[in-house]
Order: C-alpha cells, then structure tokens, then sequence
C-alpha cells in the first residue's frame, strides 16, 4: 500500500510540474491542486500507514504499539485546509486579472519584468 | 510566562477589532498605537530575556516536545523588537501616504495579520506551527500586494504568489519528510536528537527541501525572480513593508534551522551557503546598476543585501553568526528607510524615474539628510549601523580564511555605493530635467517625516552606540552557535 501511495505521490508530482509549466493561467491553478494534493499526501505517508488501528485510545485499551501515528493525520487536515484557502484565494485573483485584461495567457504577464 | 504569547494574541486581536468595526477614524489611531503596544511588548520580552534567560512556554499544557512551544531567546526577541519598530514606522507612512482607493480598515486589517505570522514565525519552536505562520504571512501578503487592483499589481501579485506557494508546498514536503525520520516536530527535540546521529546524511532530502523553500522566501539567488517582479508593483507603504519585514524571515528561519538542527554534513552545507550567498550578493547588486526606478534599484538591492547575511551563517563562527544577526537587523531599519525616501520623494515629485526628477537639494534639503542616512547605512559607511555589521562579517571571513567570499562582499560594497549615489545624484543633486513638470508640488509636513526620522535616527544610534548592539548580538550569536542552552530550556519539563 505504501508503495502504491508513493508512486501516486511522484505521478501527482509529475502531472503538477507539467501543468505548471503550461501557459494557461487555470492550468497554472490546477498544477498547484495537484501539487498541493501530492504534499499532502506525502505528509499522510512520513510515518507510515498502520492497517485497521485507531489513532487515539482510550483508558481500556492496553496494546499502544500498534496505533496509528496521530500527527500526520492532524498536519495533513491543517494543511489541506491551508491549500483549500490558498487555491480560492488564487482562483479569485485570476478572476480578477480576466476581468481587468481579458487574457489568461501567462506569456502577457511580462509587463513588470521589462524595462520601462 | 504567558507574556510570551503578547506578540501573537496582540495583532490577533486588533485584527478582529478592525474587522468587526471598519471605522476609517478608528483604524487612523489604531494602526500606529496597535504597532506601538507590539513595539513595547516585543521591548519588555526582550529586556526579560537578558535577565532570566531563554523564555518559553508551552501552549495548551502539553509538555514539550508534545505540543507547541513558543520560545524567546536573544535573536528571536530582537528580531521581535525590530519588526515591531518597522511595523510602527510603516503606520505612521500608511496613515500619510496610503492612496484613497485603499481602505484604511482593510489595509490594516492584513497589516495586523501580516505581523501576526512575522511574530509567530519569530517565536515558535515547533516546525509544523512554523508553516502554519508562514502560510498566515503569505496570505496577508498576496492580499495586501493585490490591494490596489491595478493591472500591474495584479500581474506581480501572481508572479509573487506563484513562486512563494511553491516554496510553501516544498516547506510541507521537507516538513514531513523530516517527521517520518525523527518522529518529531520541536525544534529543540529536533536538535537533541539530530546531535548525536551518525547517519547524518540522510537528512539532506529534508534539509535541501528546507533549504529551497526558505530560500524562496528570503530571495537567494537561483531562486529571487518573483521579488524584483513584485515589489515595485504595489503602493510604496506596502513595498515599504514588504521590504522590511517579510525576506528577513525567510533569513531567519534559514539562520535558525541551519544552527540548530541542519549542521551534519557541515562541509558541504556551509559550501553551498558561501556560494549563494557569493552569487546572490554579485547579481542583485549588477541588476540594480541597470535601472532607472528607484523602487526596482531598492528591490535588487535587497537581493544584495540578503547575500550578507547568508554569507555569516555560511562562514559558521560566533563572530560571523553575530555579524549576520546585526546585518539583518541593520538592514530592515536602513531598507525600511531608503524605501520610505523613494515613496517620499514620488510624493513630492509625482514619479519613481530618476530620469524625470531632480534638484531635490535645493528643494528640500531635509530629505536629502533624511535619505542619505539610510543609503550610506546600505552602503557601510562609518559611523551608521552597516559599517560595523559589515565590518564583522568581513572579520570574520577573514579570520577564518574564507578569502574569495569576503572579496566578494567588499567589491559589492561598491556596486551598492553606486547605485545608492546614483540616486542621490540623479534625484538631490542634478537640476530638474528642462520640459519636466515639478511634479505636484506636496508641501510635506512633519508627519511625513516623522517615520524617516525614526529609521534614520535609529539607524544612527546603532552606529554611535554600536558597542551594545554588538555585545547584545555576539550572545545572541555564541547562543545559535552552541545551542545546548536552548535545549535544555525548551525540553526541561516546567511546572506550569
């Protein structure tokens, strides 16, 4: 199972990189949802997955070496949450710029990079 | 203990007042006055720490390293203490200078956030808030870049937001990354067990994941494009701020990690530092030779300056650690300083082209004092802060035979001093291009000095009474260079 999360990892990587590197400004945004999604992922896997155990306990409960790793689990909620915020705010802002330029072409962003 | 979570619950608060009450008024007072309870806070946390110590605190009464620890020791409070100072300063700017098509409220709403990530990025003690606080910084500042809605803005606000959220993600990957191998999150933990690990190797996937994110952040060199792209976009207040507050950051957690936990493979590492720093210094001083606008000279002169302070922690003594600390803290006062100038001297002449303006000598020789403290502060000229913050980092290359690195610094002393008296010459000395307006003619009152006159005399006082500062970063220095102190501070259980 791990390896099949890691390779979907890397494959994610892969299909965030090539759609970043696109020219449209929405697939620029879906490259970042995909390499959001892959970080997120990679987080959920650092401590390894545990089959069938549950990650918090109570008092009754004797055998603790066998439980899910807790942490990841609540890193990768905060962090998705965190992505969810950062691709709204970036869908909003390319709203935007469509709305002042009408392009959604990333090669007219040239503009505050040349000479004046 | 518990003053120690002031930086945070401060602007916390005041940003949830100025959602709540969006009075114009209101926010004219609250602005400076908020920053200024920071200033003092960050003061009497700093004043504590030289007298008990290694502050910390443990969030929630989870014992440390379980939970979260905030932990305040002599770079983190005065770091504290300065980007309070320029918050302060830049209130005061935005309250004169911020255009009328930005709210006040608003403004300072992000403004409040903005520093509530600087603050809690300066004192947190566990990696995983640390990306918490970055994303809190991040966001208030693509809002705040963006504020004006201007096609430029909006342009630099995507390029700025493009390269920053991909240094965040590589944070979260090298974040877990580093989890999976230790199994633990604080700092200090962190240190106690990266110590004595004998595979220490397998820790650069993380530490090159680290060290390319905060590279990001702080502007070194492959990885600076999105800043000169950016900066000059917005209004100046925000420029202003953004060119005091946010790449010092990315320095400091670079600073902290690569001193506390990141220090197997030492020689590998501090190689990689030194030649950054090398190239990062070179081509941001030859960029900002080519320009003509002051705030894109400014913008490629922060890449410059960022190259110093990497070139302290990459020499690695106490003496260049403690000159790279004082570089920073120089350098937020000084750039904070020469960026307010420009936004000054825009708002007298009506433009940022050099070409277009001068004979701002005869004009108003206040400013011209007021700018030519900061940029020779820049440019290391005795008796202001940069000479000596210079001077140590030069020491301490040579002391430790890091030759090339430390000529390298010396010769971009010089491009810094020509671009700094190309604007002096263009925009003081020259006489007004013939056919050119005067541009709007502001008669500018006090008020719209006072924040130049903060910064520039602060910049003075740090070169007159260096001798404090200096003692004051050399313990900061000896304590990231032995970090057994913070350990034991953070990871010693504490009745609560």
């Amino acid at each position: 199972m791990e390896i099949l999360l890691a390779v979907i990892v890397g494959v994610l990587y892969a299909a965030g990189v090539y759609m970043l590197l696109r020219r449209s400004i929405v697939k620029f945004i879906i490259g970042i949802i995909f390499m959001s999604n892959a970080t997120n992922l990679l987080v959920f896997l650092s401590a390894g997955l545990v089959q069938g155990s549950p990650a918090f306990v109570n008092d009754t409960t004797v055998d603790t070496a066998h439980l899910a790793d807790p942490t990841p689990q609540a890193l990768v909620l905060t962090a998705i949450v965190i992505g969810l915020g950062m691709v709204v705010f970036i869908l909003a802002l390319k709203y935007k710029y469509f709305e002042i330029t009408g392009t959604d072409d990333l090669d007219q962003l040239k503009q505050t990079d040349t000479h004046p | 203990m518990n003053s120690i979570a002031l930086p945070l619950l401060l602007p916390f608060a005041i940003a949830i007042g100025l959602l709540l009450v969006r009075s114009a008024v209101m926010s004219r007072w609250v602005g400076p006055l908020g920053s200024l309870a920071m200033l003092v806070v960050a003061v009497y946390l700093n004043f504590k720490v030289q007298q008990d110590g290694i502050l910390t605190l443990n969030t929630g009464g989870w014992i440390a390293p379980f939970g979260i620890a905030l932990v305040v020791d002599y770079l983190s409070s005065l770091m504290l203490v300065v980007s309070s100072l320029i918050a302060f300063v830049i209130a005061l700017f935005a309250n004169r200078n911020l255009p009328d098509d930005i709210p006040l409220s608003r403004f300072y709403f992000f403004f409040f956030t903005l520093n509530m990530g600087v603050n809690g990025a300066f004192i947190t003690g566990d990696v995983f808030n640390l990306y918490v606080w970055f994303e809190v910084m991040l966001i208030s500042s693509f809002v705040l870049i963006t504020l004006g809605k201007k096609k430029a803005q909006l342009e630099g606000g995507i390029k700025y937001l493009a390269l920053n959220i991909m240094g965040s993600m590589l944070f979260l990957a090298g974040l877990g990354l580093l989890y999976g191998k230790t199994g633990t999150l604080n700092m200090a933990h962190l240190a106690g067990i990266l110590k004595n690990d004998h595979q220490a190797i397998l820790m650069n996937p993380s530490s090159v994941l680290f060290f390319v994110a905060f590279g990001i952040k702080a502007a070194v060199f492959p990885l600076y494009f999105w800043l000169p792209s950016s900066y000059h976009t917005p209004d100046i207040t925000i420029s202003s701020l953004f060119a005091g507050l946010l790449t010092k950051v990315g320095v400091y957690t670079l600073i902290r990690f690569f001193t506390l936990f990141f220090v197997q493979d030492q020689v590998f590492w501090h190689n990689l530092l030194l030649i950054v720093a090398g190239l990062t210094m070179v081509t941001g001083g030859m960029a900002a030779a080519t320009y003509y606008d002051t705030r894109r000279i400014l913008s490629y002169h922060i890449i410059s300056q960022i190259g110093y302070m990497i070139m302290g922690l990459g020499i690695f003594t106490p003496l260049a650690i403690a000159g790279a600390v004082f570089f920073t803290i120089h350098n937020m006062i000084a750039k904070t300083g020469t960026f307010i100038a420009a936004g000054l001297i825009a708002k007298i002449k009506g433009t940022y082209e050099l070409k277009e303006v001068g004979g701002l000598y005869r004009q108003n020789p206040l400013l011209a004092v007021l700018f030519i403290i900061p940029a020779f502060a820049l440019a290391g000229f005795p008796p202001i802060s940069g000479f000596f913050a210079k001077f140590m980092l030069l020491k301490a290359g040579v002391d430790s035979g890091q030759y090339l690195i430390t000529a390298i610094a010396l010769i971009t002393g010089f491009f810094t001093l020509y671009s700094m008296i190309k604007i002096w010459n263009e925009a003081f000395l020259k006489k007004q291009p013939e056919g050119r307006e005067t541009g709007p003619g502001v008669k500018l009152q006090f008020a719209d000095y006072a924040p130049l006159v903060i910064l520039a005399g602060a910049s003075l006082l740090m070169g007159i009474f260096a001798a404090p500062v200096f003692d004051y970063v050399m313990q900061a220095g000896d304590q990231l260079f032995e970090p057994s102190a913070y350990i034991n501070a953070v990871l010693t259980p504490q009745l609560p």
